[in-house]
């Protein structure tokens, strides 16, 4: 059987309403930048991930319970996933394998 | 007979060794359980100590929830076995969903490690009925994220259904406030400290009692919490595994 590897990037955020002292602190700095303007200041993390399965609609499915059970907190994470880069299979030599993160880097 | 209660050993657990010695001083014999073994050895209640388990990559908590020991604690509970989480085992504890909330960052930002006051809300349960005193319990706290959250709505129901356990207060024994007050270390909301499921056999605090069992060590008003826990333990082995002291 063929195998696809698919490549995800999981954004996971504070819900709105959530305290987020990171972001808070990020915001307290500006001022010592001589920046004005900047508000609404919220820190989450990124997290890059590769599924390899059969389809689309199987890795969706496994990195879609990975942010929900694992990635984020339902109570005061808020997740959002981002396919990035091309699928590619790997009975494949190509290059499609270049991600736009990779790129990116 | 002498109780045995298992201590969970996570790679990054450090407050394991305190947790066994105050076990002991509570009169019980403590079980070191390794995370990455099933086994509850035939514990008759479970402790989850302070540290860092798996160095608290992604969220303080998450990574040990899913360690196979946390799938036999997690039945255990379920079978009303008595479970008790301090610190990095209260956040263990709300990863797992054994326990309501979340412990957020400091509002502060900083790590607090000082000692703190904390009152009981309750003396009926089966980790507190041996108190001595309910107000102005003196610990100390160590963590980055103990910021006590829920949502309104949760946490009225909480205070309604007497599952907030344990309130940070100042030395006077009156309620903390909120993060611009000392005597609230992390900024938690309602100023809560610890609290317990729905049938109330699950409980978990961010402050240490088990590192405040002697006097030597500068209070000794944790052992109250620790030897009501053990006593209750001991309770429901007597009652053939059944009801706990105080339980609901």
């Amino acid at each position: 059987m063929t195998t696809t590897d698919f490549r995800y990037a999981v954004n996971v955020s504070p819900k709105p309403g959530i305290l987020d002292p990171q972001g808070r602190a990020v915001e307290g700095s500006l001022g010592h930048l001589g920046i004005d303007g900047v508000s609404s200041v919220r820190v989450g993390r990124r997290i890059e991930l590769t599924v390899t399965a059969p389809d689309a609609a199987a890795a969706s499915e496994i990195v879609d319970r990975l942010a929900r059970d694992l990635l984020s907190n339902p109570l005061i994470e808020a997740y959002e996933i981002e396919p990035i880069g091309a699928a590619s299979s790997t009975s494949s030599t190509s290059s499609t394998s270049a991600s736009r993160s990779e790129v990116r880097a | 007979m002498t109780v045995r209660i298992g201590v969970v050993v996570f790679p990054g657990s450090n407050r394991d060794i305190d947790a066994v010695h105050a076990l002991e001083v509570a009169g019980a014999e403590p079980v070191p359980l390794w995370h990455d073994e099933a086994s509850l050895d035939g514990v008759d209640g479970v402790l989850l100590p302070g540290g860092f388990a798996y160095g608290d990559y992604l969220r303080a908590g998450v990574i040990a929830r899913f360690s196979p020991v946390m799938r036999s604690v997690a039945a255990f509970a379920a079978d009303g076995g008595l479970v008790l989480g301090i610190c990095n085992g209260f956040q263990v504890l709300t990863e797992a969903h054994l326990l309501p909330g979340a412990l957020l960052r400091n509002r502060g930002l900083r790590f607090v490690s000082r000692e703190v006051a904390i009152a009981a809300e309750r003396l009926d349960t089966p980790f507190t009925h041996a108190l001595s005193q309910r107000s102005a319990l003196r610990m100390p706290v160590a963590h980055g994220e103990g910021c006590f959250f829920a949502d309104e709505t949760t946490l009225d129901a909480l205070e309604a259904s007497g599952q907030v356990l344990f309130r940070y207060v100042h030395p006077d024994g009156t309620r903390a406030g909120g993060e611009d007050d000392r005597a609230n270390p992390n900024g938690s909301l309602r100023a809560i400290a610890g609290v317990t499921n729905a049938a109330g056999n699950v409980a978990g605090l961010m402050p240490h009692p088990e590192t405040a069992v002697e006097a030597v060590l500068g209070s000794d008003d944790g052992l109250g919490i620790i030897a009501s826990f053990v006593a209750s333990v001991a309770e429901r082995e007597r009652a053939g595994g059944k009801a706990a002291v105080g339980a609901r």
